[in-house]
């Protein structure tokens, strides 16, 4: 009984500090096609299990954050670092393309605005949350299957739909199979671009739901980017305000969406409409 | 009038060369695809310009060539094939599997098994297997580099999803030497076992597509599966109505309209050299006569 306790303890410590530490941290990450400046000295650390918003208008350099936080786009300053399974922190820009690419498809999920571009639109939604496994070496059908449908269950999708292309399903479906499709693996980081752009209203707090609720379960960190500021206030606990690529406010999604000081958030806070 | 018109086997030398260095590299990465520069033949692409060249540039004056499509000797492509290499090379041709040194195929391995002084000449319409789920050649390039079959397996799961079995039934892939998958040419799957551990060297060549890989003799090659659906070779549950056979490929055969269809094995020499070793199937007589000819 002691020994269990003790173990449970130094188990409980050991967990303390993984929390202690940042999972992804961003040194002053710049950014220029030619003269033009996408991203300036844009620094930040993230934690295990937190949600980050990055809001700001079209231009404002969000997307292209994104890229160079998660290895597709290479910096022109600055660097990523991420914090791997074994606790070790690597700076992004030394993993070798075989690396990266193992990153990507399991400790790491990206969610993109559009489905298709996250999917393969002629397969089967089962083979669509299935390739993760598969890429990792999974060989056995029966179990590929089945926790297949446990994910479409997961993320409320008919398991009779389960051998359909995703072509044939609605977009707000796509977009909860696209996030199966990436959550499988259990991913530690999942980066989301603009999710919910392009569904309608009820479809959108139907996803924002079932992604809040998916994101407190799995204790997922999330990187996401979006205009929509009720996007960021449901999901986030930290908000990153972006201008003219550089980040102009940051802080607890409350206070800065409740109490904004810069005057550009102002007048995006303002421009909501009431409702 | 003794000037040769043609250089031997067709291509000049340097051709040949760059061919056969392409072969060399080939062969020491089993399964791999080496570009190559490859040049118009007198055929039209899909007629067998990839395994012509490779064949040219192998070939040597004591070689014995045999050429088969689908197992038959006596195909229009055979026929042409072997002709233009008696006639620009002066090689001598059989159709007996046993005497060739150079054996080139479309789309089947003969019956016999193969021994370590032959080689094997695929035609291959498409070499890359991950053609059809990845349809950016630079991405799959990348994927054979880094390994990343995950792809090949959700072609699979799709098969056993829709069909409840694996239903791809030619082209079957192969992991050659435990690295690279590859495409072994539209062979139906009955002959995927046979390219395991053979003694022959395999050497494909693909035309239109400029690639060229090999299987050097006795190499691993493994059907890729899963571990609750393993790859099974398919055959019509027949014997062959000519010789009777009960272990070779059948090609199926519609004799009327009412439905009636015959199997005989896909592989003529080796159903020839059953009838002269006196086996007989259900049909022997009809249709094999009629080359006799009864009316003259």
């Amino acid at each position: 009984m002691v020994d269990q306790d003790l173990v449970g303890q130094d188990l409980a410590d050991v967990d303390a500090l993984e929390n202690d530490q940042p999972l992804l941290a961003a040194t002053s990450l710049s950014k220029s096609f030619g003269r033009i400046a996408a991203c300036r000295e844009v620094s930040f650390a993230l934690y295990p299990g937190e949600v980050l918003a990055i809001v700001g208008e079209s231009g404002s350099g969000k997307s292209t954050l994104l890229q160079l936080l998660s290895g597709q786009l290479a910096a022109s300053g600055g660097h990523v670092s991420y914090r791997m399974r074994d606790g070790v922190a690597r700076d992004l820009a030394t993993l070798g393309e075989a690396e990266r690419r193992f990153l990507f498809r399991t400790d790491w999920g990206f969610v993109h605005q559009d489905p298709a571009q996250g999917l393969r639109m002629a397969v089967s939604a089962g083979a669509n949350v299935g390739e993760r496994l598969m890429a990792v070496g999974w060989n056995h059908y029966g179990r590929i299957r089945n926790a297949a449908s446990d994910w479409l269950t997961r993320v409320e999708i008919d398991v009779a739909r389960i051998d359909d292309a995703p072509r044939t399903y609605s977009g707000g479906m796509r977009q909860r199979l696209q996030i199966a499709r990436n959550l499988v693996t259990e991913p530690r980081l999942v980066f989301m671009d603009e999710p919910t752009g392009g569904l309608d209203v009820s479809v959108q707090a139907r996803l924002l739901d079932l992604l809040r609720s998916l994101v407190a379960e799995l204790h997922l960190a999330v990187i996401i980017v979006t205009h929509d500021l009720a996007v960021a206030r449901l999901l986030s606990h930290r908000v990153m305000v972006m201008k003219g690529g550089s980040v102009i406010e940051t802080g607890l999604t409350d206070q800065v969406l409740d109490d904004p000081r810069e005057p550009y958030t102002q007048l995006l806070v303002s421009s909501i409409l009431p409702p | 009038m003794n000037a040769p018109a043609y250089n031997f086997a067709y291509l000049d030398e340097q051709t040949k060369r760059m061919i056969r260095r392409a072969i060399l590299k080939a062969i020491t990465i089993p399964g791999y695809q080496v570009p190559f520069a490859s040049r118009e033949m007198p055929m039209p692409y899909g007629w067998g310009t990839g395994g012509v060249q490779v064949t040219a540039a192998i070939l040597g004056p004591a070689d014995v060539l045999k050429v088969i499509d689908q197992g038959s000797d006596d195909t229009t492509n055979a026929i042409s094939i072997r002709k233009f290499f008696a006639k620009t090379a002066g090689v001598a041709t059989t159709t007996a599997t046993d005497a060739a040194t150079v054996i080139q195929t479309r789309h089947r391995i003969p019956e016999t098994a193969l021994h370590e002084n032959q080689v094997l000449v695929y035609q291959v319409p498409i070499p890359e297997p991950l053609r059809f789920l990845e349809p950016r050649e630079t991405e799959t390039r990348r994927m054979h580099a880094l390994a990343e079959y995950g792809l090949m397996h959700v072609k699979l799961y799709e098969d056993i999803a829709r069909f409840g079995h694996i239903a791809t039934a030619y082209a079957y892939p192969v992991k050659v030497n435990a690295r690279y998958v590859m495409d072994p040419s539209p062979t139906p799957k009955f002959d995927n076992p046979k390219m395991d551990n053979c003694p022959a060297l395999q050497l494909f060549g693909a035309g239109r597509e400029k690639r060229i890989y090999a299987i050097p003799p006795y190499t691993k090659v493994v059907s890729l599966d899963f571990e609750d659906h393993p790859f099974e070779p398919y055959r019509f549950n027949a014997p062959c109505a000519l010789c009777g056979a009960e272990n070779s490929y059948l090609d199926e055969i519609v004799t009327d309209d009412k439905g009636s269809r015959m199997f005989v094995c896909s592989d003529t020499d080796y159903c020839e050299g059953r009838q002269t070793a006196g086996h007989h199937g259900s049909l022997s007589a009809a249709p094999y006569k009629e080359k006799a000819g009864s009316h003259g």
